[in-house]
């Protein structure tokens, strides 16, 4: 028999107002969490699918892939760097796709990478194929479709689908680096580089090669690049919500853990005579405080019991092309800890009420 | 006057020596006990009697380490307790003294039988034996068939026994009871009276009974007046 498991299990009435709360709170943040893994996570996804360690950038780009030129001889500099295993390059650009045959209005925009080195575990795509990111499925496109690409109508077609590979919320389209260039050339000719040159290269390093140190080595050799390594490539794209997500989420927590706070310094100022007469017959406060604890974080559990498979649910429900929503088990285990902690840190607060009460206060006066 | 106790009384259960308590109110302070000399021996159970705000409770809270005292000595079987710290007064209260308080202050989500585990639960944690003790005392204080019964499904006279109950789970050398018939009818506060005489002289527990009602008195070993927080034997006392 534990006080404050029996307390929650015999008189739920009195929980039950700060377990809807918490509920509630627990079910906004996981579908806030949804919400910016939806927005956000196809924002990068082209980047941490680099099946590189590195990517090299002109150090004036501001870690933009569009706005990197690196020359050809940068190639060759980097190529001689120890530890640098392979060199690619990578190409991106935005275009118009139509379905062949479908209605000429019915435009998707794609961001379309030329990539030497491959794509998520496809080592090279082979010449004349085209592979397509998850979006472009839930769009209508299928397998063995044929794209007609920006305002030369290049033909590409659909070999198969990549997760998680989009650009900055946009599906994409891979192909090799010669076929980009020939599509570079029939669409966007003010965008063709000088033979040679490429936008950002891709290094793979040789196994058990430190990353950032041969970041460093790549940079001092060239005198004029940034290297970064792949999720430091991926962090420095700018959320597409500019962080408005997430500073919600961050306000939502506080707001959990002030509500915890202030539901059990109100229970606790209903329990003076409990605590009190518990003292008195020897009770330490670390038992009561302990018992204030174990009571938040199973009310807390238990509000999340209701709202991870409710946030499920709404997953399932919300169409795929309506609301951009990801669930995410990671996000939704950090959501879960997150607000845990907030109870946690709420349910703390009230350590000093609990050690304030005086047993002696409390007993002796005639009710 | 009282004469300070003997070093040979360290038997007794309770020695409280030029006990003294002072509590700052605004700029005033009230002189809650005053110079209190007392000592009860084992199986004793002494009558405390006063008119209300004269230091009763005070010196109850003290005798049985709630309180600190401001001056004066307090030991309990032989310890003194004068200079503990409120964590080592929290162990002692829950190893050696036995409360039953003014108002009932039962655990009201738990049961009867489990208002007096909460004692094992919150001490020395010997489950088997805390329910065989349980049991029995429930058994004695007849509340066998309402062990499984909340509170609030309980007459006053019978919480005020489960209440006794719970002092006397964790065997004390002294139980201190506040009042304890005050909310009582006269029949049922006699009965409450005649069953902890009962329970106190089967253990040859000390007991202090505070009671502003004189009837109680026949109950008890003997009995201490108390005005403006200084003791004054009984006027029969000094026939003895
Ligand atoms: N915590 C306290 N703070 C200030 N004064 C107190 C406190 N406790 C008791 N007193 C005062 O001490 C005196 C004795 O109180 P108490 O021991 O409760 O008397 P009794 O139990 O005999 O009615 C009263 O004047 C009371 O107001
Ligand atoms: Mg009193």
């Amino acid at each position: 028999m534990n006080l404050a498991i029996t307390e929650l299990r015999r008189r739920p009435g009195r929980f039950v107002t700060a377990g809807v709360i918490l509920f509630l709170i627990a079910t906004l943040l996981m579908v806030l969490g949804g919400l910016s893994d939806g927005l956000n996570g196809g924002n990068d996804g082209a980047v941490r699918a680099q099946p590189v360690e590195l990517l090299v950038f002109a150090d004036t780009a501001e870690r933009s892939i569009v706005q990197s030129l690196v020359a050809a001889d940068v190639r060759s500099t980097v190529t001689g760097v120890p530890g640098v295993e392979a060199v690619g390059a990578l190409r991106l650009t935005q275009l118009g796709a139509r379905r062949d045959g479908g209605d000429p209005r019915d435009l998707i925009d794609v961001s379309v990478f030329g990539t030497e080195l491959g794509v998520l575990d496809i080592a090279q795509i082979p010449a004349g194929e085209a592979w397509a990111d998850r979006r472009l499925e839930e769009l209508g496109v299928d397998a063995g479709t044929t794209l007609l690409l920006g305002p030369a109508r290049t033909p590409v077609t659909i070999r198969g689908f990549l997760d998680d590979t989009a650009y900055l919320a946009q599906g994409t389209i891979w192909v090799d680096d010669a076929a980009f260039a020939a599509l570079v050339a029939e669409n966007k000719p003010d965008e063709v580089l000088a033979d040679g040159d490429q936008q950002v290269l891709q290094v793979r390093l040789e196994p058990g090669a430190d990353p950032s140190a041969a970041a460093a080595a790549i940079d001092a050799a060239t005198g004029g690049t940034e290297t970064l390594t792949r999720a430091d490539a991926a962090a420095a794209i700018e959320p597409i919500d500019g962080g408005v997500l997430q500073s919600i989420i961050i306000v939502t927590t506080v707001i959990a853990a002030a509500v915890v706070a202030l539901f059990f310094a109100l229970l606790t100022s209903e329990r003076l005579g409990l605590y009190g007469v518990l003292k008195a017959i020897g009770a330490r406060n670390r038992t009561l405080f302990a018992g204030v604890m174990v009571q938040a974080v199973l009310l807390t559990l238990v509000a999340l019991a209701v709202a991870v498979p409710l946030t499920i649910a709404f997953d399932a429900l919300v169409p795929p092309d309506s609301i951009l929503f990801a669930l995410d088990p990671a996000r939704m285990a950090t959501s879960a800890a997150l607000l845990l902690l907030a109870s946690i840190v709420g349910a703390a607060l009230t350590l000093r009420r609990v050690l304030r009460i005086e047993p002696a206060s409390v007993i002796g006066t005639a009710s | 006057m009282n004469t300070t106790p003997s070093n040979s009384s360290s038997n007794a259960s309770l020695v409280l020596d030029g006990v003294r308590k002072v509590f700052p109110t605004g700029d005033t302070e009230v002189v809650a006990v005053d110079d209190v000399h007392l000592e009860i021996a084992p199986g004793e159970i002494v009558a405390l009697v006063g008119p209300s705000g004269s230091g009763k409770t005070t010196l109850c809270s003290i005798a049985g380490g709630i309180l600190t005292p401001t001056s004066g000595r307090v030991a309990v079987a032989g310890t003194d307790i004068s200079s503990f710290s409120a964590k080592e007064l929290t162990g002692f209260r829950q190893q050696r003294i036995g409360f039953v308080f003014q108002s009932v202050n039962l655990v009201p989500f738990l049961t009867a039988r489990e208002n007096l585990l909460i004692v094992d639960e919150l001490g020395a944690r010997r489950r088997a034996d805390a329910r065989r003790r349980a049991d029995q005392l429930l058994d004695e204080l007849g509340l066998t068939d309402r062990a499984g019964n909340l509170p609030s499904q309980l007459s006053g006279g019978q919480r005020q026994r489960v209440a006794i109950g719970r002092a006397l789970m964790n065997q004390p050398g002294l139980v201190l009871f506040d009042e304890p018939t005050s909310a009582l009818d006269t029949k049922l506060g006699d009965q409450v009276m005649q069953l902890i005489h009962t329970e106190m002289k089967a253990r040859s527990t000390a007991a202090i009974v505070v009671t502003h009602d004189e009837r109680i008195t026949r109950y008890a070993d003997r009995t201490v007046h108390m005005s403006d927080g200084r003791l004054a034997s009984a006027p029969l006392a000094a026939v003895h």
